[in-house]
């Protein structure tokens, strides 16, 4: 009746191919099923996700683009991000901050997963809003540096004083789109969190929706180390 | 859920990742905590130094590839998924590299037209 157990079951010899290929071909073969034992909203998240990431992927190609054919230098990314401390330029020291914000975040929402698995309430939704102060304190950076570059610096889309005048359009639409995920993030960590604490998901049963947003959360953070390679470092 | 025609028999193990992800110390999670900041560290380096050329970019990517691998693999659980789930999320963005190679040529080309037909004006 079930076809799948009939291919993983057939196959299943000494020395032959792995378990895990054979639920591979039996899971995506049977014709019923592909995430089978997956919440349906892990699914769909992972789907979402997979679609997002040819979003930012189209922008970082088209970032790659511009810049590889600009016959105007470059600005130097290392300068315009740096910080004065004390009389001493630190390259790319807001932008170091912010990804070691970003990671914690990250830290502390894997922690809130599993913790939420545990079934423990306070622990979870402690670390949720722990995890939304993070990602709020990421935005407000971001707020800074915009603002610095858009009133210090003379920056926009179209043009700015360093150099190439892509250099503009292609970070505001990076760290933009960037921003903007993670302020949705903060929010719907909060009404998570909030759900959380009023043991929405004990009655349910059911926490998965913390791993869903926790799914979110780290894609945000992988995102921003592949901004921080190509954008800021590159 | 399930559309299926014939009823579905509940066979096998039992969800494999949730049951795995209850039972993870939360050490695991502090360590990779901590390699992604000593690997973010390191690629802030890279900078720091001011290292160029292939060196600078490929101790970049290096690290790129490296924290982006623990974080999808133990704090997105991809380690513990089926790999039906692996396969579906992970093999469809590797047809970017086709794109990336498209307009690396497109851009070199143009590169090329605005220095010898644009007098070098960007």
């Amino acid at each position: 009746m079930d076809q799948r157990t009939t291919i993983v079951e057939a196959e299943a010899e000494p020395g032959g191919v792995p378990q895990s290929l054979r639920e591979l071909a039996g899971d995506w073969g049977a014709d019923q099923e592909v995430f089978r034992h997956v919440h349906w909203g892990k699914a769909m998240m992972w789907i979402f996700l997979l679609s997002d990431t040819f979003i930012f992927s189209s922008f970082l190609v088209s970032y790659m683009t511009m810049r590889s054919s600009v016959t105007a230098p470059w600005p130097n990314t290392a300068e315009v991000f740096g910080l004065d401390v004390g009389g001493v330029s630190v390259p790319l020291l807001l932008i170091a901050i912010m990804t070691f914000v970003l990671i914690s975040s990250s830290g502390t929402m894997a922690m809130a997963v599993n913790f939420g698995y545990r079934r423990n309430r306070k622990a979870t939704a402690a670390l949720m809003v722990a995890t939304a102060l993070l990602g709020a304190t990421f935005v407000s950076m971001q707020a800074f540096e915009w603002t610095k570059l858009i009133f210090t610096e003379g920056v926009r889309p179209w043009y700015n004083p360093m150099g190439a005048a892509q250099f503009g359009a292609s970070f505001f639409m990076i760290t933009g789109f960037h921003g903007l995920h993670v302020s949705i993030g903060v929010i719907m960590l909060l009404i998570v969190a909030s759900k959380v604490l009023r043991g929405h998901y004990d009655r349910r049963g059911d926490y998965s929706a913390v791993e869903i947003a926790g799914l979110y959360w780290h894609f945000v953070d992988l995102v921003w180390v592949f901004i921080f390679a190509f954008f800021y470092l590159w | 859920m399930n559309h299926a025609p014939v009823p579905i028999v509940e066979d096998g193990p039992p969800p494999a990742a949730h049951e795995a992800g209850e039972q993870h110390p939360i050490r695991v999670y502090l360590v990779v905590w901590g390699y992604l900041f000593v690997l973010s560290t390191m690629s802030y380096l890279v900078d720091y130094f001011h290292l160029q050329g292939t060196l600078r970019w490929t101790l970049i990517i290096l690290f790129m590839l490296l924290k982006a691998g623990l974080i999808v693999s133990i704090f997105m659980h991809m380690a513990w998924e089926r790999l039906a789930l692996v396969y579906a999320i992970l093999v469809p963005p590797l047809a970017l590299g086709t794109l990336v190679l498209l307009m690396s040529i497109e851009s070199g080309y143009t590169f090329w037209t605005r220095v010898l037909f644009l007098g070098g004006g960007g």
